[in-house]
């Protein structure tokens, strides 16, 4: 920009030089594309934000999400030092909302983790291994595919208790399918690629190759793929507490506050609309940042 | 064509073959008796009762029994409604979901199909971005948030519609939904789909249009109009109609949900209540023809897209 930069021998031309030789990675690439994208990089602060009001936002409500006060049964917003107003029972919105978005973001990564390691596992496997394996194995998954899992879930929950644990395994469980089949499809290309050769040269057992060199390189189209599967699994948990089937009283997630504000809605609209509202940034965001990071690292689906 | 579908039908058997023994086998997981919750019984009652369903053969016997009833189309009796069979329940409630569904669908389908050729027509101008936000909301605003919603807005607030509820009018001795409770719930479930559809369309008309042939019909002078309706549509919309298949399975779910809030004596309800009810058999048998339901129309969904698309061979 200053003419001083084209001026022979100063710092400056040193400096440029220097940037000029220093080269652009595979992933200094993907981060510059991915901060270019406006949507995805205000969704990230939207989400940031959500997680630190998650994690912070119950110490400064004076109420606990489950304190009931008789006499604050339908407060409306702003009356009675219920900012966001009260629900039948008189507990606070605000404070319920705080702990609801915090349990339904919980679930969302912990499922997700769970869907991350079986698939990623699975996925690797078959593909690395090859062969009859592969095929008996992503037979497996084309079956669990057709099956109308959701009304296992509600299957499960009835027949098992409704445990906020088993609402972790359960979903996770059935999130695993879509990313044992992209982790397949890229362990069979990278397979193929001499490192993976050399390394079985210089005689690595297949576990630890696996691990140790495939993993790793999947993780650009995994990492997108876990943005996209948070929100679903979100969704499916509120989907099963909204049916009575979820997170149990006084617990709250976003599911159960709608549902309950949906049950309530003629009395009480901001017992449904801000609970939806909070729903509806928190999934738009996720779906941003996964539509950016997707662009960003896979530069050829633009 | 004859060997695709026979090959097909002998993958979808292990399917339901897994589908039977998983809700067999997790029904028989579940703790306690499902009579238990019924009056008091004596023990020895309770024996009776469970020996008139089996209960009291070993497990392996039980499963074996079942898979044949199953083979043979016979789902087995109500454990909560007298003298009811698992059919006679799927087939008093069937009707208003199978109405729900296809209004959706189709009502999806020419709304999607519509906006999907209007955005890519247009394609980078204003009336393009606001279809694909509109796109993006569909599918980020899941159908618990849209209902409650749409409810509060045009049954409470406008009070243009019925907030729930069904009705069958008579017309020329046919029955059909009265159309004023269908609009909110067909809403509900169809929005989804019209997002999925018109990024499907979109995308699949902004690649034909670039194609040689359409560059070709260009080339000849045809207008416009007749390049889009004639040639580009047809292989435009061949992605929706893969996308058909998993689009029912997504309004099997939403139907759910759909019923749940607007109060529609359909399967979808029917389906939650006896989970509340523990009301195994009739469970266990829906979904098993859930899932049959949705192999076939998969199935349907494929055999179509070859019949439409000369390029796919069937093996």
């Amino acid at each position: 920009m200053s003419v001083s930069a084209f001026t022979p021998g100063s710092s400056d031309r040193d400096q440029l030089m220097q940037q000029a030789v220093k080269g652009r990675s595979l992933w200094d690439d993907a981060r510059r594309r991915l901060l270019r994208n406006k949507a995805a990089v205000a969704s990230m602060i939207v989400l940031a934000t959500l997680v630190v009001i998650a994690l912070l936002g119950p110490f400064f409500v004076p109420y606990a999400y489950d304190t009931v006060t008789k006499t604050d049964v339908w407060a409306t917003p702003g009356t009675r030092g219920h900012l966001l107003g009260a629900d039948s029972l008189g507990r606070d919105l605000l404070a319920r909302l705080f702990a609801g978005l915090g349990v339904s973001l919980g679930i969302g990564v912990v499922a997700t983790a769970v869907s991350l390691i079986i698939g990623v596992a699975w996925g690797a496997f078959a593909g690395y291994i090859g062969g009859k394996v592969d095929e008996v194995m992503m037979r497996v998954v084309d079956t669990l595919y057709s099956l109308p899992f959701i009304f296992f879930v509600i299957l499960l929950m009835v027949v098992f208790g409704k445990n906020i644990f088993l609402i972790f395994l359960a979903i996770g469980a059935v999130e695993w399918l879509t990313m044992a089949r992209i982790v397949r499809g890229q362990t069979l290309s990278l397979k193929q690629k001499e490192f993976i050769e050399a390394a079985r040269a210089a005689g690595l057992t297949t576990p630890a190759i696996i691990l140790r060199h495939i993993v790793p390189n999947l993780l650009g189209p995994v990492v997108v793929y876990v943005t996209l599967t948070i929100p679903a699994i979100i969704i499916a948990e509120s989907f099963l507490s909204f049916l009575g089937l979820g997170v149990q009283a006084p617990m709250a997630s976003l599911g159960t506050l709608i549902s309950n504000g949906a049950k309530d809605m003629e009395m009480a609209p901001w017992l449904l609309i801000w609970p939806s509202a909070t729903m509806v940034v928190t999934l738009m965001a996720f779906n941003f940042i996964g539509d950016g990071l997707r662009d960003a690292i896979d530069p050829k689906d633009r | 064509m004859l060997r695709f579908l026979s090959r097909r039908l002998l993958v979808a058997i292990p399917t339901m073959f897994l589908v039977v023994t998983l809700a067999f086998f997790m029904m028989r997981a579940a703790p306690g008796s499902p009579f238990i919750n019924e009056r008091q019984m004596t023990p020895e009652v309770q024996k009776v009762v469970e020996a008139k369903y089996g209960f009291d053969r070993p497990l392996y016997e039980q499963y074996g029994r079942y898979l044949a009833d199953v083979v043979r189309g016979d789902f087995g009796p109500s454990l909560k409604y007298r003298d009811k069979s698992v059919l006679d329940i799927l087939g008093e409630n069937y009707r208003v979901s199978l109405w729900l569904g296809l209004s959706a669908i189709l009502l999806a389908s020419i709304i999607g199909v519509f906006l999907g050729v209007i955005a890519a027509l247009r394609q980078n101008r204003s009336i393009d971005y606001a279809t694909m936000a509109v796109a993006i909301l569909g599918v980020c605003i899941p159908t618990f948030v849209t209902a409650p919603l749409l409810v509060l807005t045009f049954g409470s607030i406008l009070g243009w519609l019925p907030l729930a509820g069904w009705g069958w009018t008579k017309v020329a001795g046919i029955e059909f939904p009265s159309w004023k409770n269908m609009i909110l719930p067909v809403t509900v479930l169809a929005l989804p789909q019209i997002a999925i559809i018109s990024r499907l369309v979109r995308a699949g008309m902004i690649e034909v249009l670039r194609s040689n042939y359409v560059r070709t019909a260009r080339a000849k002078g045809l207008p416009e109009s007749l390049i889009v309706r004639k040639h580009a549509l047809r292989a435009a919309i061949l992605p929706l109609v893969s996308y058909l298949g998993p689009a029912c399975a997504g309004l099997l779910t939403g139907s759910l949900v759909v019923e749940q809030i607007f109060n529609l004596p359909g399967l979808g309800k029917f389906f939650v209540i006896s989970a509340l009810q523990r009301d195994y058999t009739v469970v266990m048998g829906m979904v098993i023809f859930y899932a049959a339901l949705i192999l076939i129309l998969n199935l349907i969904a494929d055999m179509l897209y070859a019949a439409l698309d000369p390029r796919v061979r069937l093996s």
